[in-house]
């Protein structure tokens, strides 16, 4: 059984800071298929096109038949643990740090026998279940864990370590005036975060989601704009040090595309606040939450993004904002790539339309604020990179995979 | 059945092994010239006097064996690289033999060392395989030892084989390696010692793993005839085998490619494992030696602890094992831990060995394994020694 994770003490600030090392990250392009899948929580293996042998390592031919072509695909993800071991001692740092770590080899229904990280709660000769996780370099690994639930089970250390949990970790919020805020802090209190940072704009302009705000136990309402520097500097002074997880939330938009519009200005706005405040944010926040990325239990974990779903395809209904979007996704690539050193992902939540006066002329099914933040939660949990919260969100995103341009005509409406 | 032609009029001699460091500043070039020459002198030949190298080195980068050809000035004729870690010495053997019955060369040194500077063994493991690289090193990056340590774990669910049967000849092999002058571990080891060890990756402790170190090991194959006209001892090749991923489909390694060749082995040679005087099996943890024993024939799968805990293991015991201490107490010098056994069994069946020698040895066994590609050794390769009558 896992022993419940203790809150963690407060920081000493005379100790030296951690520094982030991370476990080994070459990987062949081949294995970059697992990374795929796990960036979006799916356990996925190579299967042969012409055979159906399902293999792992992955390789660039098919083991049974040398068949070239290989498809990755989810696969039944239950096994059988029948070897492990923990290890003490390692060359490498990060696992040096680690140690004591648990891997083993299951034995895959689907056929092949896979070393992995053990779960501390799976039982030698049981069946488990494969979950492919990002590890802290940002690359895709597998872990077993117990078929069943278990008492505490997210707090096991190798889980944990795989995941961007919110449990006992200190979250900011950038903006308290969006309608989901509220329920946003209240979903990560209810997972345990130890506390949840606001940000509010215009603090002289009242709104209604402060009340709610304030009734929280655990949530500290803080001046933040994002489209002035000076404001975001001066929070990342104040709290930066202790922002483990970073949500931004922020969202300026207006309806219409380019021929819609007169002149730039709300396109300005859009980028301002969408673009420019995500990127303020990152230059304010981002090197100390990198730095933090090894700080014990309470460590800098991750950086999320909310974003429309159509940051991958433009909706001309509203061109513009979703221009905007596109950027700050463009924008989040980079970050991840930036933050991936600390050992911080970066998440984006890309949602369909939401409930509000904004998306107003637009048909249901439309996200409620609960949807969005238990998305967030699942999303931080899991450690993935690509939430698809709602089934607009899901449907663009497979369709986008079938094929972009069919997608673009699609939003346009010149598809009957 | 495949028929194998046997190596008559090939013989293996002058045996040469350098002495061990745990860390040295020198480098592959450095080790092997040094074995190289040590294998000439021992057989009073000059370097001109060889036209094929067999060349087995983990750490000769950027360098090959054609760099190394023209780096010790060797002009050659038949020049080989053998990767293959563990299993090396009986490959190099297998190769050169046949090079030689062919007479696309007349003497062979085969030669196998590496350095080991202060980190190699960390540099060696982050770029051993793709397969490594992809699946093996980002769990815990315990190298070798994670997945020995597996298969320990499932050879005693399996087997019910206990950590004193793995014990055992960990504790042997060190009262043989006290004899040999060149042994890096010189503290006798009990098996107290062994099971309280400081743990490494469960069930694998301390020495369960061998010391990585720098040396060097050398033989030379040529024709009797030559052999006889400058006077050496030298061994004969009764049989050999080599074989490389057997059983991919079994889901953990409890057996290795021996299993598949280990009739072939004996039939070639018309002999049968009780007609050893010794054995020397590659031991880079004692679970591997366990393997080979069955596989070999001594006894059925899953009983060589049993069948080991009724015999003496040392030099003067009834099945000497590891006769210079083997890679656990002698050392690990990167690819010549594959050469150790064969060298040191050279020495044994021509009675050249020294202070470990095996009263009246003649017949000896020697098996290689090797390259932990991913979760099991690929490599596996045996070979039977034959001496004089003394
Ligand atoms: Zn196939």
């Amino acid at each position: 059984m896992t022993d419940p994770l203790a809150r963690p003490p407060k920081k000493n600030p005379q100790k030296v800071q951690t520094v982030p090392v991370l476990p080994p990250s070459f990987r062949s392009r081949a294995a970059m298929g697992l990374t795929a899948a796990a960036a979006e929580g799916r356990f996925k293996l190579q299967h042969c096109a012409e055979c159906g042998t399902v293999q792992y390592p992955p390789r660039d031919a098919c083991v049974s038949c040398l068949g070239l072509e290989l498809l990755w695909k989810d696969t039944d993800p239950v096994g059988e643990l029948i070897a492990d071991t923990i290890v003490h001692t390692s060359p490498n740092l990060y696992f040096r740090r680690q140690a004591p770590w648990r891997c083993g080899t299951v034995r895959l229904s689907a056929g092949p026998s896979i070393f992995c990280h053990v779960h501390g709660d799976c039982v030698k000769g049981s069946e488990v279940r494969l979950l492919s996780r990002l590890d802290r370099a940002g690359q895709g690994v597998l872990i077993a864990i117990p078929k069943e639930t278990t008492p505490n089970m997210a707090d096991d250390p190798e889980l944990r370590e795989l995941g961007a949990d919110p449990k006992h970790r200190r979250v900011l919020i950038t903006d308290g005036r969006q309608p989901g805020a509220p329920a946003l802090a209240k979903a990560l209190l209810d997972a345990g975060a130890m506390t949840v940072f606001v940000g509010e704009g215009e603090t002289w302009r009242p709104y209604p989601e402060r009340s709610a705000l304030e009734k929280m136990d655990g949530v500290n309402l803080m001046p933040l704009d994002l489209t002035d520097t000076s404001s975001v500097v001066e929070l990342a002074g104040e709290i930066g040090g202790k922002v483990d997880i970073l949500i931004n939330n922020a969202r300026f938009m207006r309806p219409g595309g380019v021929l819609a519009r007169g002149d730039t200005a709300f396109a300005r706005d859009e980028m301002e606040v969408n673009y420019l405040g995500l990127m303020r944010l990152a230059q304010a926040f981002g090197p100390g939450m990198k730095a933090r990325g090894a700080d014990g239990i309470n460590n800098a974990a991750a950086w999320v993004n909310i974003l429309s779903i159509n940051a991958i395809a433009n909706d001309p209904a509203y061109g513009s904002f979703n221009a905007s979007q596109a950027a700050a996704l463009s924008l989040a690539q980079s970050l991840r790539a930036e933050l991936r050193p600390g050992g911080v992902k970066v998440m984006t939540v890309f949602c369909g339309p939401t409930d509000d006066d904004w998306y107003q002329d637009v048909p249901p099914p439309k996200l409620l604020p609960g949807a969005i933040a238990r998305s967030v939660v699942q999303g931080l949990r899991d450690g993935v990179e690509d939430v698809l919260c709602g089934d607009v969100a899901k449907d663009y995103a497979e369709r986008w995979r079938q094929d972009p341009r069919v997608l673009e005509r699609e939003l346009a409406g010149d598809v009957g | 059945m495949s028929r194998r032609q046997s190596y008559d009029g090939v013989v293996v001699t002058a045996p040469f092994s350098t002495p061990y460091e745990r860390y040295s500043t020198q480098t592959a070039h450095y080790w092997l010239a040094r074995a190289l020459k040590g294998t000439l002198d021992a057989a009073g030949l000059r370097k001109e006097g060889i036209d094929g190298l067999s060349v087995a080195s983990f750490t000769l980068f950027p360098d090959s064996p054609v760099g190394l050809s023209q780096h010790l000035g060797v002009t050659l004729r038949w020049l080989d690289s053998i990767p293959m870690g563990g299993a090396s010495g009986v490959v190099a053997l297998r190769r050169a033999a046949r090079a030689v019955q062919a007479g696309d060369a007349e003497i062979v040194a085969c030669v196998a060392g590496d350095t080991n500077h202060i980190d190699s063994f960390r540099k060696l493991l982050s770029s051993f395989s793709r397969f490594a690289m992809d699946a093996a090193y980002p769990y815990g990056y315990g190298g070798p030892n994670s997945m020995f340590a597996l298969l320990t774990d499932r050879y005693m669910q399996e087997y019910g084989a206990t950590r004193e049967d793995f014990g055992r000849i960990a504790v042997a092999q060190r009262e043989n390696a006290l004899r040999n002058p060149n042994a890096l571990m010189k503290r006798p080891l009990s098996l107290e010692d062994y099971l309280e060890a400081r743990p490494i990756s469960d069930p694998i402790a301390l020495f369960d793993c061998v010391m990585p170190c720098a040396g060097a090991e050398a033989f030379l194959v040529m024709s009797e005839e030559e052999a006889v006209k400058r006077g050496l001892p030298f061994a004969r090749i009764a049989g050999t085998i080599e074989r490389h991923n057997a059983f991919p489909d079994d889901p953990i390694q409890l057996r290795g490619g021996w299993a598949l060749d280990v009739e072939d082995l004996w039939s070639m040679a018309g002999m049968k494992p009780a007609d050893m005087d010794l054995v020397q099996t590659y031991d880079d943890y004692p679970v591997i030696s366990v393997m080979q024993f069955e596989d070999l024939g001594f006894c059925s799968k899953g009983e060589a602890p049993a069948f080991l805990r009724d015999r003496d293991l040392t030099v003067t015991g009834d099945l000497p094992h590891n006769t210079s201490g083997g890679q656990l107490s002698a050392g690990q010098a990167g690819a010549a831990g594959g050469f150790l056994g064969m060298v040191e069994a050279l020495r044994q069946v021509t009675r050249t060995a020294g202070p470990t020698q095996v009263a009246d040895a003649k017949n000896a066994l020697v098996s290689g394994f090797g390259m932990i590609n991913y979760d099991r050794g690929l490599c596996s390769g045996a070979a039977i020694l034959t001496g004089e009558s003394a």
